[in-house]
């Protein structure tokens, strides 16, 4: 069965915080998925990709996450592991939900 | 208990001043995260799902009460007021930022803690019997031993570039408490026509490939510890597969050659290299001085028995959480850091400092870190122990489940870790609550329950004797359920039930293991595991899966 395509995310580390950050339509970093440019043409992405593989950022990790478009427009989820990231631990209520709270 | 040299304080102060610098460089730009991972490493510092995390070490899982103090210190500085226990009786920091990592060691430093080889593919900490130094049925402490490796093994020129990551662990008892049989070296004291040595185990360990260790030695005299130990990992790191991270530990090394061509070839390095090891008995004569024994005080046990016939809660405690101490008027205390709902092996700040009160009023300033996630108080009065009980529950230290179905290992999961495929820690918190609140734990006794989040088993799920692994399956959580399995001398893998079961369906599953157990077992003497033996899978496969249109495909 072929591979549903999925719109993407460019995702990373922050280099000092560690934290999960996203990449925006202006080309910085963001902690708030809300914010992050959600790309759906696949060359597209892997320009986006490229791009911030190439500048001397401080993030650490870039990759390409699967998401939806949510009904808001926003960027969701695929796979639950980008759900724990975007939010946080499941025991505390630590990182990322803290502040969205 | 072991105070560090001159030589060890001024070591770890440089190794601390050259990553203070490389950090430095990082955040400048001059080193590329591809140049800076394997320093970073070298240091204990991983970077996780959600942030960066420490790991610190704590050599064969002992501490004093200053140093964990200064665990408490650093969770409350430089993460979230907390720190967590894990499998290899190590700490970890799971919130630090990369600017506050070297003043973080320096701090360690100060109690002659650090972070080196928690990481990388070198020798890790060496483990040991968490019981070490006060256990009843041991022939002699394991830790000048692990301490002697330490110090052989730390910055040892050869062995910085192994193939993959090397464990030891060391057990001073027959009772196996260390699981020496799931680590790359294994090392069980025995005595033999009166003397005491070794009985060196190699090539087990869990992950993808579980496999129990084979014993390459049956008994080797104690002073030949160093260069037999060398002899091994000298020849694994010439021999150990370097084409696939997957079949690169010892354990795959032994599996492919045999452990008859694996034993001629370290018995041959081992005769070849002895005579360079001439200075190793006077290194563990002065060690064994700094492991000195406390000189604990004759005690009456009055106060310990009037409690324990009149406060259930405190008899409760008393069963479950007390071991044999070698003097019948004192006892180990396992302090439980799985306290039902939460997460196995956290200890907040503030139950850490607690836990140092304890050691420094009551325990001869001792604390071990047992490789199931909770804190050891080795050597405490019996007469003291209802003031122990009182300030642990004050604490919310008090549970008494050690050794029960709540009592569960469970690795960070996809919670944290950047490797994991599935949760654990919720696992676990869920299993916990649902005991209690059914009262079921009591009923079913000893069980060792240990959760993975993924198949590279840090929750040792293949050595519980129900073990639950965690994995992805198709973008979903999905639990897979081992049985039968046994990490103490007995050692065994578990075999897995069947199909796995989804994360609303794992509890339940489990529960329905617990109540099939207690409606088959001969009488409340047979243990959960030994009624495992007894009947086979049959009964608690048809528990788990009542009808087969409930089955999962895993």
């Amino acid at each position: 069965m072929p591979r549903k395509h999925h719109p993407k995310v460019v995702t990373a580390n922050d280099l000092l915080e560690g934290d999960v950050v996203y990449r925006t339509a202006a080309g910085s970093w963001s902690s708030d998925l809300r914010a992050a440019v959600l790309i759906e043409d696949p060359e597209q992405a892997s320009t986006e990709l490229a791009l911030a593989q190439s500048e001397p950022a401080m993030v650490v990790g870039i990759y390409l996450a699967d998401m939806e478009r949510g009904p808001d427009g926003t960027p969701q989820p695929v796979h639950f592991r980008e759900a724990f990231r975007a939010t946080g631990p499941s025991n505390y209520a630590h990182g990322k939900q803290a502040g969205l709270r | 208990m072991y105070t560090y040299s001159e030589f060890d304080t001024a070591f770890l102060a440089e190794r601390n001043r050259q990553f203070r610098a490389q950090v430095a460089r990082r955040i400048s730009g001059n080193l590329t995260e591809d140049e800076f991972k394997p320093l970073r490493l070298m240091n204990g510092l991983y970077l996780q799902l959600h942030a960066y995390m420490l790991r610190v070490a704590i050599p064969y899982g002992s501490l004093n009460s200053a140093q964990m103090d200064k665990l408490a210190e650093l969770a409350d500085r430089w993460d979230k007021g907390y720190g967590h226990f894990t499998t290899r009786q190590n700490i970890q920091y799971n919130w630090p930022k990369l600017n506050d990592i070297p003043d973080m060691l320096d701090a360690l430093a100060e109690v002659g803690l650090h972070a080196i080889q928690t990481s990388g593919n070198t020798i890790r900490n060496v483990t040991a019997d968490h019981f070490a130094g006060a256990a009843a049925d041991e022939l002699a402490d394991p830790r000048p031993y692990a301490e002697l490796l330490r110090q052989w093994s730390t910055d040892h020129p050869e062995f910085q570039f192994l193939p993959r990551k090397f464990k030891i662990a060391v057990s001073g008892s027959p009772n196996d408490r260390a699981v020496t049989k799931a680590h790359d070296i294994g090392l069980r004291m025995r005595r033999k026509e009166g003397e005491l040595g070794f009985e060196v185990i190699v090539g087990g360990g869990l992950g993808r490939t579980p496999m129990i260790g084979k014993v390459i030695r049956d008994f080797l005299p104690l002073s030949d510890l160093l260069p037999y130990a060398e002899a091994i990992v000298h020849v694994y790191n010439r021999l150990g597969r370097r084409d696939n991270k997957y079949k690169a530990r010892i354990k795959i090394m032994v599996h492919e050659h045999g452990i008859e061509d694996v034993r001629a070839l370290v018995e041959e390095a081992f005769t070849r290299i002895k005579p360079e090891f001439a200075g190793a008995d006077t290194l563990l004569a002065q060690i064994k001085t700094r492991f000195r024994a406390p000189d604990l005080r004759p005690r009456e046990t009055q106060a310990f028995d009037t409690a324990y016939r009149r406060d259930p809660v405190f008899r409760a405690w008393a069963d479950t959480n007390l071991a044999p101490h070698r003097n019948a008027d004192h006892a180990i205390v396992t302090v439980s850091i799985k306290a039902h709902g939460q997460t196995p092996g956290d200890a907040t700040s503030a139950q850490m400092h607690v836990l140092a009160d304890l050691a420094r009023k009551y325990g001869y300033d001792e604390l071990r870190i047992s490789h199931e996630q909770n804190v050891i108080l080795p050597h405490v009065a019996k007469t003291d122990l209802p003031a122990v009980h009182a300030a642990l529950l004050a604490a919310g230290l008090g549970t008494a489940n050690v050794g029960l179905a709540s009592d569960i290992i469970a690795c960070p999961g996809m919670d944290y870790c950047a490797l994991a495929t599935a949760r654990s820690i919720p696992v676990a918190q869920d299993i916990a609550t649902r005991v209690e609140a059914l009262r079921l734990e009591h009923a079913v006794g000893p069980l060792k329950i240990k959760i993975s989040g993924c198949i590279n088993a840090c929750g040792h799920h293949h050595v519980g004797h129900i073990g639950i692994l965690g994995l992805d399956r198709g973008g979903v959580e999905t639990y897979q359920i081992t049985l039968g399995g046994d990490a103490t001398e007995a050692a065994a893998i578990g075999q897995r039930t069947g199909p796995g079961f989804s994360y609303e369906e794992i509890v339940p599953a489990i529960e329905r293991l617990l109540k099939a157990y207690l409606d088959l077992r001969e009488s409340e003497d047979e243990l959960f595991i030994d009624a495992v033996q007894r009947v086979g899978h049959a009964p608690f496969k048809a528990a788990l899966y009542p009808t087969e249109a409930h089955a999962d495909a895993a």
